[in-house]
């Protein structure tokens, strides 16, 4: 989650759902929280309860909707036009927390002369290269900063947190009367004058009165007293501006001084069951644990040395990097890392290229990729433009599926559409499927971490039945049966696999390795005596201490005491129930809920605060800064790491320890967020009318993969697609299970009366919805809940489509991501499935 | 909520407030209830009747999430009072009324009220007569072709007598669905109509409260729900009435009827 990372310090969401129950007022935007995240909503209907204003701006009328004060329908892919409207707004009327922002923001900072804003440059930043189609960032950085130009490497995509901080040689020059021409206020302040109400009305086919509604009872609830929260989910980041979106809501919510405060935050809502946990210790390619960047064979990696170099900041929190590298070599290479061989780090694959999930389908279609291990993941039905993902399929060598169902992902070769028409022999599909059945929660134990950070322990109920396994067993098993293939290879690979330390306990008869011991690895231990650490304070660059994941070290402080299984509830941050990464702090960069002194903004909002008596940080939460550092302390000359900040920086991941207002790094779309239209759109871009697109969206130009043009009058209307409640994903899970299939039987798409008037279609008529990828029948909703947009001039019509659905299981029908092309946010490297153009029609018949 | 057994039936009647003012339709209740008391599914099929695929009540279907669309003329809300409204969505139910109308058409005595407050429907009593079918102003008991004998909700019973609250209350989450006994209960609903009246949803209500129609014969519902419709939107009655408060019109005509009749014959066979 860069939007978050570049501008706060970390991906995760600031705060938690239970928080929410705090908040004055809760704007859920790019979410469709009643539905997807019901149980979190519970929190919202507190806070209603107590009196909160609820806001949904969502195109679609939903059970979230539903249970709002406020309903805001909005062209789909023009969120960004309304967030900067807000930002606007705010600054405009003088509604900002202006304490909050002087301290704790970088708005007084001064930005280097030669930044050019899209404002000056037709929808453009300065720094833009036609050629290569990306941005040299040296324009985009404090006065006097040098830069390092691997941040502006688009081969690697920006989740690593280490990346988004920046790094100060010297105290940045700052103007806190905010007047500077130059300084990040009046540069944000230039930037989002032309968001304006009458852009909203223009662009989100949004009245301008009810977009000043929302944008009185967000200023109105956030200062002193009060606080807003922003809830969002897969709907601001599944796009081609997805990052700038979410960023946008960062920048918004600095400027009201709702960050780290209860009731405040971004609560990033994540799509499915511990997706939290697997970026932090990731199966994502291009970071290791804990968001350190995954080495890389273009840059400056080549040695430990050399990764250090480059990726070690000077000042802040990450000026630790190097304590959790070595450890997180002595957990993976045990005794045979070592100094002499820089604790194995040559052992360590680099990356090279995207080899993100998007960018692997292409790949497998043509050859350069040969096989595929397919885990929770049903890519003949959820991925993008699945007619390319099914192709990449049958051009494998070989697949490995484990799952709890035949999913459509290894039936495909006999029960795919295009097999069914005949277009496909199964006999032609030269791939080698093995299906691996897999074992449900309930039958194995290991942990879970959600949406916000919070860690919580399960443990096995019963046995899986027959040969089903869980993951843990599978990828140890399968460790076990390399390290013997590998035996006596003294190739790079061989001994990039023999070197790993997999020495894993199995005490249960299903040769699980004891995942306890995992987690042990997972928090860290002193290596000389395998004691556990107590936090990734106690961590060491020489060797001396092994740790998985530093951020979730302290998990396990002690032997016997997991603390990701304690259970005391109670109201509010609630410490002793699970464990949230990092240290257990529930509400992050929560130094910002006092004032520069220390002392809390109000008594209503009071968390943290500053103990003189005691000489520490005390409240309701662990404080996310250090405990015993004083609001007044200035750092002296030359001082490095965390001790370079001052008791009033309370982002302490940031180099400069503020929250960014100004992106100096990490982004490659801006260092502000600018409106550009969805890569397929039925409307001109009216703030920029010469940059439709955003200009570092990543497309895959391929025939199989062919896209829209701006307004092409074959695709009139705007496709979006999105979840239920009744099923998960791509299915595998829900479809097949008789009591979630009956719930949503089929699949469907929502119209509204207009358009289906429009296009002679009745409630319940079978449709044809097409794309230059592919086409989708579906059974028509038609529903006031939809409605036509009134955008610039005209009426525009959207199509939702839900897309669970696919050929295999109990509840089927056409595959929504046969209709969506391949194409990336650059930051995030996420595909754009909530804004994109189609054409519908009735079935014949 | 737990307890313990003994205590719940001391303390009954226990019931339902279903406050559908604060329900997402998520249809947790109708799954939970589905799984505890293994039943199969109906799969009525794709019904383009919102996001509504169930249907209604019946033998295998214990609890149904109503979802019913409010949007006068061609006008979409914007502003809108708290809590539920435009999209009502209702978790309907067995209401488990004091005097059931079931029970009292049951020939063989294979309904009654357990110690609990609540109506069951014993099996292996039922001989699958049906007569309860029609006898429910609600519609809710139904003949399962499985086995052809009566089903519906057994306010899970034997959850109940492990001092469990019920499936889909437990599964609930946003507290819509409400276990408790039937006095609180009913205490919390006014209390509830009251702050959501104030807050400016006029037209909330208890269903089957003595104040909002009441029930007639059937003596009030264990089962309470808060609205914010006339009922007959939820697929409710407006007016619940015991059946054979209706047959006795009927009756007195027939009667009035035969009389007549046997008059005309005997003044025709006069002649």
């Amino acid at each position: 989650m860069p939007g978050l990372g570049s501008r706060l310090g970390r991906g995760g969401a600031t705060t938690t759902q239970q928080s929410l129950a705090e908040s004055d007022c809760i704007v859920i935007m790019g979410s469709n929280m009643a539905e997807n995240h019901p149980v979190g909503f519970r929190f919202v209907i507190k806070a209603k309860e107590r009196g909160a204003t609820i806001i949904h701006v969502d195109p679609r009328f939903t059970r979230t909707s539903a249970l709002a004060d406020m309903h805001v329908p909005l062209r789909a892919g023009s969120d960004l036009v309304f967030l900067g409207a807000l930002i606007n707004y705010v600054i405009e009327h003088e509604r900002y927390f202006r304490e909050y922002v002087v301290h704790y923001t970088n708005a007084p900072t001064i930005i280097d002369a030669g930044f050019k804003d899209t404002e000056d440059l037709d929808g453009l930043f300065s720094g833009w290269n036609p050629e290569t189609g990306t941005y040299d960032t040296s324009t985009w950085q404090y006065e006097g900063q040098q830069v390092d130009q691997s941040d502006n490497d688009l081969s690697q995509t920006q989740e690593a947190h280490v990346q988004f901080v920046g790094d100060m040689q010297r105290p940045p020059r700052q103007d806190l009367t905010l007047q500077d021409p130059m300084c990040v206020f009046q540069l944000v302040k230039r930037h989002f004058s032309r968001y304006t109400p009458e852009m909203v009305e223009q662009s989100c086919g949004v009245p301008r009165e009810l977009f000043l509604k929302v944008a009185d009872a967000v200023a109105s609830n956030s200062g002193r007293e009060r606080t807003t929260a922003f809830a969002y989910a897969v709907a601001w980041t599944q796009h081609t501006t997805g990052t700038q979106m979410i960023s946008a809501c960062a920048l918004l919510q600095l400027l009201l001084g709702n960050i780290g405060r209860p009731g405040g935050g971004i609560l990033a809502l994540r799509g499915h069951a511990t997706i939290q946990g697997s970026t932090d210790i990731p199966t994502l390619y291009n970071l290791l644990p804990s968001y350190m960047p995954m080495p890389n064979a273009t840059q400056s990696h080549g040695s430990l040395r050399e990764y250090i170099e480059a990726e070690q900041p000077q000042t802040g929190w990450w000026h630790n990097l190097p304590k959790y590298l070595v450890s997180l070599l002595k957990a993976w290479y045990g005794d045979t890392a070592q100094p002499e061989n820089d604790f194995c780090y040559d052992l360590v694959p680099k990356i090279g290229d995207d080899y993100s999930f998007q960018a692997m389908l292409p790949m497998m279609c043509d050859g350069t990729m040969k096989g595929l291990f397919c885990m929770g993941q049903n890519p003949a039905v959820g991925g993008q433009n699945a007619v390319l993902a099914r192709k990449a399929l049958t051009s494998l060598d070989w697949l490995v599926i484990r799952d709890i169902h035949e999913i459509e992902s290894a039936a495909f070769w006999h029960d795919a559409p295009e097999v069914r028409n005949g277009e496909v022999q199964p006999k032609d599909i030269k791939t080698e499927i093995f299906l691996m059945p897999a074992a449900l929660t309930a039958e194995k134990g290991g942990c879970y971490t959600n949406t916000q950070r919070l860690v919580q322990w399960h443990d096995k109920a019963v046995d899986p039945p027959g040969d089903a396994r869980s993951e843990a067993w599978f990828m140890w098993h399968l460790g076990l049966r390399l390290r013997e293939l590998y035996s006596g290879d003294e190739t790079p690979r061989g001994r990039q696999i023999r070197a790993l330390a997999w020495d894993y306990p199995t005490p249960e008869a299903t040769e699980d390795p004891d995942l306890e011991v995992v987690l042990k690895e997972i928090n860290g231990y002193t290596v000389a005596d395998r004691k556990l650490v107590g936090g990734f304070a106690d961590l060491r660059d020489d060797g001396t201490t092994a740790c998985g994941a530093w951020i979730y070290s302290g998990i396990m402080p002690q032997e016997g005491m997991n603390l990701a299984k304690s259970r005391k509830g109670a109201e509010g941050a609630a410490p002793d129930w699970g464990f949230a990464w990092p240290a257990n702090r529930r509400i992050l960069y929560n130094r910002a809920s006092a004032d520069p002194q220390g002392r809390p903004w109000s008594e209503r909002k009071a968390y943290i605060w500053w103990d003189a008596g005691r000489g520490e940080w005390t409240g309701h939460d662990i404080p996310d800064f250090p405990t015993s550092k004083p609001p007044s302390y200035q750092p002296p000359e030359g001082a490095t790491g965390i001790d370079a900040h001052a008791g009033d920086a309370p982002f302490v991941m940031m180099a400069d320890g503020k929250g960014w207002l100004f992106a100096a790094s990490g982004l490659f779309d801006g260092p502000l967020p600018s409106h550009y239209e969805p890569f397929e759109t039925p409307v001109r871009n009216a703030l920029y009318p010469r940059q439709s697109r955003n200009p570092v969206a990543l497309p895959f130009d391929r025939p199989d993969n062919p896209y829209h043009e701006v307004d092409d009058a074959r695709f009139p209307y705007v496709l979006t697609t999105y979840r239920l409640t009744e099923h998960h994903c791509a299915g595998g899970m829900s479809r097949w299970l008789p009591w979630l299939a009956e719930l949503q039987p089929h699949g469907f798409v929502e119209i509204s009366p207009e358009l289906g008037q429009a296009l002679g279609i009745d409630n319940g008529d079978q449709v044809i919805i097409s794309t230059l990828r592919g086409e989708a029948e579906a059974r028509a909703l038609v529903t006031k809940r939809m409605q036509p947009i009134p955008v610039q001039g005209r009426t525009l019509h959207q199509v939702g489509m839900p897309w669970h659905f696919g050929f295999g299981g109990i509840a089927q029908g056409g595959i929504a991501n046969d209709l969506i092309s391949l194409v990336e946010d650059p930051n995030s490297r996420i595909h754009e499935a909530k804004a994109l153009t189609c054409s519908l029609r009735r079935a014949p018949g | 909520m737990t307890a313990q057994p003994e205590d719940l039936a001391t303390h009954a009647p226990v019931g339902f407030l279903t406050d559908t003012t604060l329900c997402i339709g998520c249809k947790a209740c109708e799954v939970a209830c589905k799984q505890w008391n293994s039943l199969p599914m109906d799969n009525v099929g794709f019904t383009a009747s919102s996001y509504d695929n169930t249907r209604d009540l019946g033998a295998t279907t214990w609890r149904h999430v109503a979802f019913v669309e409010q949007f006068p003329g061609n006008e979409r809300p914007t502003t809108m009072p708290p809590f539920q409204s435009n999209w009502l969505m209702m978790s309907d139910i067995c209401k488990h009324c004091v005097n059931p109308p079931c029970m009292q058409a049951c020939p063989t005595g294979a309904i009654v009220i357990s110690r609990f407050g609540t109506v069951v429907i014993q099996q292996d009593v039922c001989n699958g007569c049906g007569y309860c079918v029609p006898a429910c102003p609600f519609g809710v008991p139904e003949l399962s072709p499985l086995d052809n004998k009566a089903h519906k909700c057994t306010f899970c019973y034997d959850r109940l007598e492990s001092g469990l609250e019920p499936a889909c209350a437990k599964a609930c989450p946003t507290d819509s669905i409400q276990f408790g006994y039937t006095d609180e209960l009913a205490l919390r609903a006014r209390g509830r109509v009251d702050e959501l009246r104030e807050r400016g949803v006029e037209g909330a209500y208890v269903y089957g409260d003595q104040n909002a129609g009441g029930t007639g014969g059937i003596g009030g519902l264990r089962v309470s729900f808060i609205l914010s419709a006339p009922s007959e939107r939820y697929n409710l009655p407006a007016e619940p009435e015991l059946p054979q408060r209706k047959s006795v019109p009927n009756y007195l005509s027939t009667l009035v009827a035969s009389v007549a009749f046997g008059a005309m014959m005997t003044i025709c066979l006069r002649k």
